[in-house]
């Protein structure tokens, strides 16, 4: 059977603003949610969607998701034809070199799609949280019998700014795009979701690696270029739930909104599941003296303690007496005795001891980093150890694999950081 | 790799089990929040190296079929060995329905012929347990037995479970010197675990000439008559065991379930268990949750107060609900303002607003599967 579509997903970014959370893995990887990785969501999305053609393109630190996504089995993309196909960086016979854009890495994965030879390309990015229902989008673009049809969703006016945003006609049609325009002139932010027809964009790509002057983005020239060619290019709305996550602020706060009563976001809708990788572990437990509230527990965790207003992902022991709140607990980590966690990040396989105090004190930034610790969260890398006693203020970044004998003090003040071989005044 | 093949049975009719086995076998009764008793021999094997494991299935055996599937859940959907699932087959001769342990087996010899492992091992599809085989093998090995048979002290069953088990006496060499299937006044406390360990060939012959003498039944008709002619030994398991062929021992094991010392021993330690997955998401508790002392699983949403109780996938407790001492298995709904105690609701049942429903810890009270109250 000929494909009519295949989806490419681009999965190469870091996300450096992720800070700590991104240090060894890419953004796609970062978990979410009690239980998923970012890239879940487009993955579930496209499966949903009835595209089981995926080639995932990655770059950055691609290991995890390599192990993630592995035949697609969870995704139902382990397929005879098609199915799930990971695309690195190679070498050819006179060279070989990173992708140097997004639109770079399609251009070398030509040959890849040509087999396929489908009559659709859908462009999608690992990087974003939500559900869409491709289908519709590529009904939408064989109507207007488009060359590209790109995802939009309306934004507040003034954080427009931080977007590409399309300008349209009253039928949507665009006409000109701006990337994080100074003036915005409208509110409809690109996505990152893009519906091409393969024939053009083929040609386009094959064109743009020609251009010296080109970065090799679609946002920065395939699509200027195609506008300025004057090709059939429509803005598809959306209008459901859709976060970029890129930030330690806005990841928060996504993880937060699932915990409200009736969240925007529907995770439990058996219509639409997200799939990932199921980790093996029993039901989780609470003891008799165990408290829960207003958060999300996944499997295996073992809760002696008191958790509010928090995300816990599989594998979590929380001692009696500790207290979590407002936080995200990544998978496998440990909370001692009447430690109390307020407000902070804590990445896979964390041990905190006993009597720990997280989140305490001013809301001063981050004095290395002010950029992306500052909204009072403090984030605590993978495989960390926090000794007993600690007192930790508010955004702090503690990195990977800290053990005990990288703390100077007992005392880590707000905006402090504890990194691998600092010296100690 | 060990040279053993498995063999799992899945047991004859329950009917002490009421509607919980109605519509399924005993093995595949839903235990501890997401699994079903077999997952427990099935993940047993697999942790010990066995790959090559048959199931061997005679009542109401769909919701087994389908719970599981390829195999690939435990990693044994394989091109050498794997699972296979052997229900009975009408023949010629009008065979059909297994007339016993040893029959059924015989009907399967082909499966047993066909295998190259040295040994065989055959264990129970309804037990609650974790065992290292590979411990068994070298036990077995070193005394040079014809047959082990696994016993354990059964120290924490009343006379009348005691009763439902095999009941063995060993000599001070672990030798077995008497076994009586199901006595009413049992002997001693040393329980069969209906887990059995010998060599392929023999299980082979021994099977053939009890089939060509009229017998069916591989303890009464095996193991029983052969305990002089035969090393039978007993090799004897510390760990927790509970085999489900009552409502009341069912209701017992999962309670117990709820005591973290057994959440490790069974699950986190030493091996894991594997079961169907259901892509779920995590549990969701809201403002007025109050949950103690209970095991929740994925894609449950908690508005109520739930205690000593164990929540399967995909239960919605609303506002106002007491559960206590309960048993609520996958995706049912209890609605606002219902007390429940004592009770074991079967899959997909929905109590409706400000119910009461209160059995006994003797005797809880079960609604069956896709009940509406």
């Amino acid at each position: 059977m000929k494909k009519e579509i295949m989806a490419l997903l681009l999965a190469g970014g870091q996300g450096s603003r992720l800070g700590v959370l991104t240090k060894k893995i890419a953004k796609p990887a970062v978990l979410y949610g009690g239980k998923y990785r970012i890239i879940d969501f487009s993955l579930s999305n496209c499966i949903n969607s009835g595209i089981d053609n995926v080639g995932v393109l990655t770059q950055y630190r691609p290991q995890k998701l390599n192990s993630h996504i592995g035949i697609g089995k969870p995704w139902d993309m382990d397929r005879i034809t098609g199915g799930v196909t990971v695309l690195s960086p190679y070498m050819t016979e006179d060279a070989g070199q990173w992708y140097l854009g997004t639109a770079n890495a399609i251009f070398h994965n030509i040959d890849y799609i040509d087999k396929v030879s489908p009559k659709y390309v859908i462009i999608l990015s690992g990087d974003h949280i939500y559900k869409m229902d491709y289908s519709k989008m590529i009904g939408f673009h064989k109507g207007k019998q488009a060359d590209a049809t790109i995802s939009v969703i309306g934004v507040p006016l003034h954080e427009a700014c931080r977007y590409g945003i399309m300008n349209t006609d009253n039928e949507d049609r665009i006409f000109e795009f701006e990337e994080k325009p100074a003036q915005p002139k409208n509110t409809l932010a690109s996505m990152g979701v893009y519906v091409f027809s393969w024939k053009i964009l083929r040609e386009y790509l094959i064109n743009d690696d020609q251009d010296k002057a080109s970065v090799h983005d679609f946002g920065k020239n395939i699509i200027p270029k195609m506008l300025n060619d004057g090709k059939s290019m429509w803005a598809y709305r959306f209008d459901g739930y859709w976060r970029d996550v890129g930030t330690i602020q806005s990841y928060w706060e996504s993880n937060m909104d699932l915990v409200k009563r009736v969240p925007e976001f529907n995770l439990y809708d058996p219509d639409w599941k997200i799939y990932t990788p199921n980790p093996v572990k029993p039901a989780h437990y609470v003891a008799p003296e165990g408290r829960i509230k207003t958060s999300i527990v996944a499997e295996g965790c073992m809760i002696y303690g008191e958790v509010n207003n928090s995300v816990l992902f599989p594998g979590v022991y929380v001692s009696s007496g500790a207290v979590i709140k407002d936080s995200i607990v990544m998978s496998n980590s440990f909370i001692g005795r009447n430690s109390i966690i307020d407000k902070a990040i804590i990445s896979e396989s964390v041990v905190c001891g006993d009597n720990v105090k997280i989140g305490i004190g001013e809301n001063i930034a981050n004095e290395k980093r002010p950029d992306l610790y500052n909204c009072g969260i403090t984030v605590i890398g993978e495989k960390a150890s926090l000794p007993d006693n600690l007192q930790v203020g508010k955004n702090v970044v503690i990195e990977v694999g800290i053990n005990q004998n990288n703390y100077c003090s007992f005392v880590v003040e707000s905006g402090q950081s504890v990194l691998k071989g600092e010296e100690c005044e | 790799m060990i040279s053993v093949m498995g063999i799992i049975l899945t047991g004859w009719k329950k009917p002490q089990l009421k509607d919980l086995s109605a519509i399924r076998s005993s093995s595949a009764i839903p235990v501890a929040g997401k699994y079903r008793a077999i997952d427990f021999a099935l993940s047993n094997m697999v942790n010990s190296g066995i790959t090559n494991v048959g199931v061997i299935t005679q009542f109401s055996f769909r919701s087994l079929m389908d719970h599981l599937g390829s195999g690939k859940e435990w990693d044994l959907d394989r091109k050498r060995d794997g699972l296979f699932i052997f229900p009975p087959s009408m023949g010629n001769d009008d065979s059909g329905w297994y007339k016993g342990s040893a029959d059924a087996l015989y009907n399967n010899l082909t499966f047993l012929k066909r295998s190259d492992e040295k040994y065989v091992v055959i264990v129970q599809g309804n037990s609650v347990y974790k065992m290292d085989f590979e411990k068994m093998l070298e036990f077995h090995m070193e005394n040079k037995a014809d047959v082990t048979i696994a016993y354990r002290k059964m120290d924490d069953f009343t006379k009348d479970e005691l009763s439902q088990l095999g009941i063995i006496k060993t000599d001070e060499n672990q030798r077995v010197t008497d076994l009586q299937e199901k006595p009413l006044n049992p002997e001693t406390n040393l329980g069969s675990m209906g887990i059995y360990f010998l060599e392929r060939e023999l299980l082979i012959s021994l099977i053939e000439k009890c089939v060509a003498h009229g017998n069916y039944d591989f303890v009464k008709d095996i193991l029983i008559r052969k305990l002089e002619t035969m090393k039978v030994y007993g090799y004897k398991f510390e760990g927790y065991w509970r085999n489900i062929s009552t409502v009341r021992g069912y209701y017992k094991c999962n309670m117990e379930l709820l005591k973290p010392d057994l959440i490790y021993e069974l699950f986190l330690r030493e091996g894991k268990v594997y079961t169907k997955v259901k892509d779920e998401t995590p549990a969701k508790y809201n403002q007025e949750a109050e949950v103690s002392n209970s095991i929740v699983a994925d894609g449950c949403i908690i508005e109520g107060k739930v205690i000593n109780s164990v929540l399967f996938r995909g239960v919605t407790v609303n506002k106002d609900v007491v559960i206590k001492d309960s048993i609520i298995m996958q995706d049912s709904v209890i609605e606002e303002g219902t007390y429940l105690e004592y009770a074991i609701l079967d899959k997909n049942v929905r109590i409706t607003g400000g119910k009461n429903l209160k059995g006994d810890s003797n005797w809880p009270i079960i609604i069956g599967k896709n009940g509406f109250v």
